[in-house]
């Protein structure tokens, strides 16, 4: 019984079907990577998992509860937070007002969640004045997981978060979705990088053409000799 | 003694009224940054919704005094201007209501909400005449000036007098409580940052739960409460006509750009930048040559480098330079 689970969705843009019959599922404290080429519906699956997309067929559970029909607002107050890949950050506000936004939709302060906040990523915590638009490219991928976390959600959605940072800065990048993993919070991404998001993935799902073709562990799905060979490179 | 009433003629012809010109224009080029950042489009409109508040503080002026209320030295207009700023909001609510929201439903380009706006503009041109007429109307009351140039020739012994109008110190007074009030909202509180938010990127805010519909309404109480005060002021300032708002739209829409388009910091100083050249290059310098320099040498002309006609080209070519060489503004802004 996974925390969050898609189950057997069918959705895509205006009339044209991406993703057909697709499961993906996370645990709590649990990391759970979806891989797979260019143009195989892995984002799509994420945003209509968050409702940012219609889903034709099939349903979302989260805690045992349909959310198939609810608003991406609603979602984040059942505890679902989301960072997108492009676009993720306010760039004119200050590092802790982008912060601030994320708990927006709560009505409080998120004093609590600042500090774990802070004290998760203690770059944000020098740099918490400045415009987030000035910050480097993993700094901002940063602030775009703070924001997120500021609900303080029960599953992270995270659409690439190593897109377009050094493969040194990706590797802090993993740490700290390990690191936050390790509190309790399910966390589910979409990654380019195959090999790496599965080296540190409980669950992995590979997708091909918008449907399931291999779902394991992150470890055996890297001894898998067809994965290597289609999708990590040998 | 020469060299000080040189001085004070500047004071008097450029420093307090560029001061109080650009602080209309300022709070104008605020109220079209508002709009262009949170609902991104060119309000053209705007000058027109100044007049409106104008308008509103002058048939309340004319209620209150008919009433027997006045407010002393001071102008009737500072009493009843919080009505005023009523009125407008509601008029730019209604406007919103009816013609803006269907566009922002639509999804429309800039472009095109910026064509309405001019219909708009056009409109309400015509609904404020059909109102109160086209003709000039000075509803100003109250002491006249400050200080008096009389007064102010008196205690210093100068030749030159320095005279402060009332209008003039209550333009520069409200201006700064009212930009103050506008930054510590939007930088400090949680609505405030809330309609940043939206202005920088729509889509997170949609996702962090901002309500569009409530930052647009905010957005427009700011945009007419900036606008009714901005035209009352002018108005008061330099007597009421309708067709003179038209006319104001060109320097105000410079002045934001000049300062660097969406950014509130940028359209208050592109407001002194705008007024204080159109004084400068349109002011007669013979008097302060005069002044300065052994009269043998000063020469018959007026040493004025444009005629007072000409004032609006010279924001337009500010403008025209700003776009050329350096299309941010002076503080960075969007490029349009």
């Amino acid at each position: 019984m996974y925390l969050l689970s898609a189950q057997n969705i069918t959705c895509g843009y205006n009339s044209i079907d991406i993703v057909f019959n697709c499961s993906i599922g996370v645990n709590k404290g649990e990391i759970a990577s979806i891989v797979g080429p260019n143009g195989a519906g892995k984002s799509t699956v994420m945003k209509a998992i968050f409702g940012l997309l219609e889903i034709k067929e099939g349903k979302v559970l989260l805690d045992g509860e349909d959310i198939t029909n609810l608003q991406p607002q609603e979602r984040v107050l059942k505890g679902m937070g989301f960072v997108p890949q492009t676009n993720n950050i306010f760039p004119s506000l200050s590092v802790q007002e982008n912060l601030e936004m994320g708990a927006f939709i709560e009505n409080n302060d998120g004093k609590d969640m600042l500090d774990y906040i802070y004290g998760l990523f203690p770059i944000l915590h020098d740099k918490r004045h400045q415009q987030a638009g000035e910050l480097s490219g993993g700094q901002r991928q940063q602030v775009a997981v703070g924001r997120a976390l500021m609900t303080n959600p029960k599953v992270l959605m995270l659409d690439e978060p190593s897109a377009g940072v050094s493969p040194i800065v990706m590797e802090g990048i993993f740490n700290k979705i390990q690191e936050i993993a390790k509190q309790g919070t399910a966390v589910l991404m979409v990654e380019q990088n195959a090999k790496q998001a599965l080296e540190i993935s409980d669950l992995g799902f590979v997708l091909n053409q918008g449907k399931n073709l291999f779902t394991n562990t992150g470890k055996s799905l890297l001894d898998n000799k067809e994965v290597r060979k289609s999708f990590l490179g040998g | 003694m020469d060299f000080l009433n040189g001085i004070t003629l500047i004071a008097n012809y450029i420093l307090i009224p560029g001061l109080t010109y650009g602080s209309q224009l300022a709070l104008g080029a605020l109220g079209i940054t508002m709009i262009y950042t949170v609902l991104r489009f060119s309000n053209f409109a705007h000058g027109e919704l100044m007049s409106f508040g104008a308008m509103s503080s002058i048939l309340l002026t004319w209620l209150f005094s008919d009433l027997g209320i006045s407010a002393g030295i001071l102008p009737t207009a500072i009493i009843i201007l919080p009505i005023a700023i009523i009125i407008t909001i509601v008029y730019c609510l209604i406007i919103d209501k009816f013609v803006f929201r269907f566009y922002r439903q639509q999804k429309s380009k800039s472009v095109i909400t910026l064509i309405v706006s001019i219909g708009v503009m056009f409109f309400s041109g015509g609904l404020i005449r059909f109102i109160i007429g086209p003709g000039d109307k000075n509803f100003f009351d109250g002491e006249r000036f400050i200080l008096k140039a009389k007064t102010f020739k008196a205690f210093t012994g100068l030749n030159e007098g320095l005279a402060i109008k009332t209008t003039q110190g209550i333009t520069i007074i409200l201006t700064i409580i009212l930009v103050a009030l506008l930054f510590w909202f939007l930088n400090k509180t949680k609505t405030g940052k809330s309609m940043r938010a939206y202005s920088d990127n729509q889509d997170l805010a949609l996702l962090s739960g901002i309500n569009p519909e409530r930052v647009v309404l905010i957005t427009w109480i700011i945009t007419g409460t900036l606008a009714c005060v901005a035209g009352t002021l002018y108005g008061l300032d330099k007597s009421y006509k309708p067709f003179t708002y038209l006319h104001l739209v060109l320097p105000i829409f410079a002045s934001a750009i000049v300062g660097g388009v969406g950014n509130p910091v940028g359209a208050i100083i592109g407001g002194f930048v705008i007024a204080f050249s159109e004084l400068i290059i349109t002011f007669a310098y013979k008097k302060i040559f005069f002044y300065l320099i052994p009269n043998e040498f000063t020469p018959n002309g007026l040493l004025q480098i444009l005629s007072t006609d000409y004032k609006i080209a010279v924001s337009f070519v500010i403008l025209v330079l700003v776009l050329l060489i350096k299309p941010t503004g002076i503080y960075k802004g969007k490029v349009i």
